[in-house]
């Protein structure tokens, strides 16, 4: 049995201690937002924060949450999913979305990181997640327009 | 003379709908629907297939196309809800279940593609709207004594004088009037809603929080996974495999062998996985293992000099050619190519003694239907498929003979069990459906102006078409049109007296169906690059030269003087930059794209800025007609730049991302889009724009740089002499 904490809720789960994260939220405690693009740390579909550190669910195996806390697109808190969630909107980014839960997870790593974000920081943080359908103009305007409305919200 | 090549999209489209028996305008209910709601049918209106509007004053909308990306869950809601008078924010929308009432209009089965789904449905969605407010106005007018013509709509009320009242108090005496067979719409003056700019897309909020469904989601209590050993060739036999080490795998419950390979069945995707790889399958290829990429450009090579079918054949273009005052001869070579949609194939199946339920995101429900029932041997309105979001297709959920349900169907009977088979990366870029490769060679003879006046052209590539559900018209006389798409119809081939368009296909083992934008995904290159090599052979400008051979086209002729507009065409660029363009019809729309690029000594590739301008009749959501055309322009750059499926000894050499590369952010350029305002009727949008991308680049980097690329993917200029 391995002990976790997912979104502030503990749970325990009988999994061989090599599942990979990713498998484990969505298959064993039904948390779907997080996505299956690639298994192999290349596309960003399944960026979760690990004590606030933006990973790659699919490659990382479960024992190395032990002792920590997960977060999914399902928790993130308030202050990060607001402002980016009302920027995407406006927007209107997604197109299949099946990316998109793992972009905002990303974004969310650089928003809190970085209140005023420029197009290179946006490339730096962004580059690792695909959007097959091509909706990366769009998602560079959301995160600047994120960063505005979480600017003057502080 | 024989001209037997002369069908656009557009005909294609008319033919279809002959041999399919033409416009189908089904305002049945089905059966299904009213056994689901059956225990609330006195609080439910159900004026047709498309919808309901509930007591509670919801309005449900039934889309009977499939929602990939392309944005047909906002569109088509759009047409209701312009017709209904609805309440915009009450919407909710749903994929239809497979059913005869939701058959496409021109296709005659269930079937979302060929960017068809707005323009099939423009007049049965606003009816079916304009039905359902035909009797909530009769209903209410009835309740009033007034005459229905004193009352009018807004926002999910009828009104007369100072009485209203909410469409969901009227739906139990609607639901007792007769339906009209016709009714009138709105005149397109009174649009609150089709065309407007503001309309946000209806699926966006659950895709962001996570909410939203894809096939991948599913879980049923029971349920297996599935991952299959399998290989993207047919023909293909496997000679060994290692038993005991996979069901070694704790979680692996059972292994079973089907048509396309092993299915290793498990508890989870993990265990399925493990187990998977520990089987260490080997193949026996057969024929395919001669499949060599590195000798696949001499085969297409050999095959063009043999000659094919004639696709078109008038005049003498030989003699023709001898007497132009200038001459070109070209050939332009694009690989295979694998459609790698955002959500790997996966496709869940419940199946027992007297119905089969399939969860999955599929464009072709009624041929899942079929492959189904043809598999267990139950009636096809025993198989019910539950659509979910897809993410991303590019028609790889578009494919002839449903391979994905098919083989999730045939694990379950196998096992009895109830099973989701999931695809890896590695089987979606390896598990084939490829777009063909194409080899196009021309050798073409201008007059004196430069206007095209003779036209020898061999096309090689297999057929899609050929074996699918549209061979008998998409194949004619053993060309298949689409593998010429929109060349030998293009305004300025089509009335040339003298030419010979020749097509050579060969039934190579590959796997190869459906790709974004079909023949078009090759053929918009080939031509666009000849145009531009036709422009310098003549000494023109590649935007005056177009100018003259559109001149009989006023809509593509539109765009292209819209784009060369907005892009600056002309003005002079910073040193090492160049610009590109390329103006096609596409799926009954105009594009014209402009790329701005530069090339850096080591030759990679930057595209700076694209302009497209695109004229697709009537806009119905324009800010979706944008965002497709930028996700085109971006799935067009990435083709263009990276992607190439090759083989070796038959096994396909690309696994993943790290070595199949999908266009990043930092390397996405600035697009603009301008839409061209019209009132024709809507055209298609999602394939529309996709086909302009490669040439425009190409053409782009040989106005930076000199060098003209007829191969792709482009990787890297060579930047050394020529
Ligand atoms: S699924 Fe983890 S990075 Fe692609
Ligand atoms: S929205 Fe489809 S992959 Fe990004």
């Amino acid at each position: 049995m391995i002990q976790l904490k997912v979104n502030g809720k503990q749970y325990e789960v009988d999994v061989p201690p090599d599942m990979p994260i990713l498998w484990v939220i969505r298959e064993k405690l039904g948390l779907t937002g997080t996505k299956f693009g690639c298994g192999a740390a290349q596309c960003g579909a399944c960026t979760v924060h690990l004590d606030g550190q933006g990973i790659r669910s699919c490659i990382s195996p479960v024992s190395r949450a032990i002792g920590k806390e997960i977060v999914t697109i399902e928790g993130l808190q308030a202050s990060l999913s607001k402002p980016l969630m009302d920027a995407w909107l406006e927007i209107d980014v997604p197109q299949c979305g099946y990316c998109q839960t793992g972009q905002i997870m990303a974004a969310a790593i650089l928003l809190r990181e970085n209140n005023h974000p420029s197009d290179e920081d946006i490339d730096n943080a962004m580059s690792g997640n695909i959007c097959r359908c091509g909706t990366y103009q769009r998602i560079r305007k959301a995160i600047h327009l994120a960063a505005d409305i979480k600017r003057s919200a502080t | 003379m024989k001209q037997s090549g002369s069908i656009s999209r557009r005909q294609f489209i008319r033919s279809t709908a002959l041999t399919t028996g033409g416009l189908i305008i089904a305002f049945r209910v089905p059966a299904g629907i009213r056994k689901i709601t059956a225990l609330t049918e006195s609080n439910l209106f159900m004026p047709n297939a498309f919808l309901r509007i509930g007591a509670d004053d919801s309005v449900k909308i039934l889309l009977s196309h499939c929602e990939m990306g392309q944005g047909i869950w906002t569109s088509l809601s759009m047409l209701i809800a312009e017709e209904l008078d609805a309440d915009w924010h009450k919407l909710q929308v749903e994929h239809a279940p497979a059913d005869t009432a939701y058959y496409h209009t021109i296709y005659a089965t269930q079937r979302t593609g060929g960017s068809s789904s707005l323009y099939s449905e423009f007049e049965r969605y606003r009816k079916a709207g304009a039905t359902a407010r035909y009797l909530l106005v009769q209903a209410a007018a009835n309740r009033w004594k007034v005459n229905s013509n004193e009352c009018r709509t807004e926002n999910g009320y009828v009104i007369s004088g100072d009485k209203n009242v909410r469409y969901g108090e009227l739906v139990q005496e609607a639901s007792a009037l007769p339906v009209p067979a016709d009714v009138p719409l709105k005149d397109p003056a009174n649009w609150k809603i089709i065309g407007k700019q503001k309309i946000k897309k209806l699926d966006s909020p659950e895709k962001i929080n996570g909410k939203a469904v894809f096939g991948m989601d599913i879980q049923i209590a029971g349920m297996l996974t599935a991952i299959v050993s399998r290989v993207p060739v047919s023909g293909a036999s496997i000679t060994k495999y290692d038993e005991a080490a996979a069901m070694a795998v704790p979680g692996v419950r059972q292994l079973v062998k089907i048509p396309t390979g092993i299915a290793v069945l498990a508890d989870d995707f993990w265990a399925a996985k493990k187990g998977r790889d520990a089987l260490k399958v080997q193949w026996d290829l057969g024929e395919a293992s001669h499949i060599n990429s590195d000798s696949l450009l001499t085969e297409l090579r050999a095959r063009a000099d043999k000659g094919g079918i004639a696709a078109t054949d008038v005049g003498n273009p030989e003699e023709m050619f001898a007497k132009s005052k200038y001459k070109l001869e070209t050939e332009y070579y694009q690989p295979f190519l694998a459609q790698a949609p955002m959500e790997p194939l996966n496709c869940t199946v419940q199946l027992s003694a007297d119905k089969c339920e399939i969860w999955t995101g599929t464009q072709t429900q009624t041929d899942d239907q079929r492959a189904a029932s043809q598999i267990t041997g139950l009636p096809i309105n025993k198989v019910f498929i539950h659509t979910c979001f897809l993410g991303g297709s590019f028609g790889r959920r578009n494919i002839t003979r449903s391979d994905f349900v098919r083989e999730a169907v045939e694990i379950a009977k196998a096992t009895g069990k109830v099973v989701k088979t999931v695809w890896t990366r590695e089987d979606d870029i390896q598990g084939g459906m490829y777009r063909p490769a194409f080899l196009h060679r021309f050798k073409v003879g201008l007059d004196a102006n430069g206007m095209p006046v003779s036209w020898n052209q061999i096309s090689v590539g297999q057929s899609v078409m050929t074996g699918g559900p549209f061979e008998k018209v998409a194949v004619i006389n053993g060309v298949d049109m689409f593998s010429i798409e929109g060349m030998h119809t293009a305004p300025f081939v089509k009335n040339i007296k003298d030419q010979k368009i020749e097509l050579n296909t060969p039934t190579w083992p590959v796997l190869i169906d459906n790709w974004r934008a079909v023949g078009l995904s090759h053929t918009i290159f080939a031509m666009e690059s000849l145009i531009n090599e036709m422009a310098h052979a003549v000494k023109k400008d590649p935007v005056d030269y177009r100018r003259m051979l559109y001149k009989d086209a006023p809509r593509l002729l539109g765009v292209l003087n819209l784009a060369a507009e907005k892009s600056n065409w002309g003005t002079p660029l910073p040193k090492g930059r160049g610009k590109g363009i390329a103006a096609y019809e596409a799926v009954a729309s105009y594009v014209a794209l402009v790329a701005e690029v530069s090339v850096s000594k080591d030759g990679s590739v930057k595209v700076h800025k694209v302009t497209c301008a695109v004229d697709c009749g009537l806009a119905v959501h324009p800010d979706g007609v944008v965002a497709q055309m930028e996700g085109s322009i971006g799935y067009g750059l990435s083709t263009a730049l990276y992607s190439e499926i090759t083989f070796k000894n038959g096994y396909v050499q690309q696994k993943n991302f790290y070595n199949y590369p999908i266009l990043r952010i930092h390397e996405m350029p600035e697009v603009n889009t301008f839409i061209v305002p019209s009132n024709e009727k809507p055209g298609g949008i999602g394939e529309a724009s996709v086909g302009q991308m490669m040439p425009a680049v190409t053409n782009a980097i040989f106005a930076a740089t000199g060098k003209r690329i007829r191969n792709l993917p482009i990787k890297k200029v060579n930047t050394g002499t020529a």
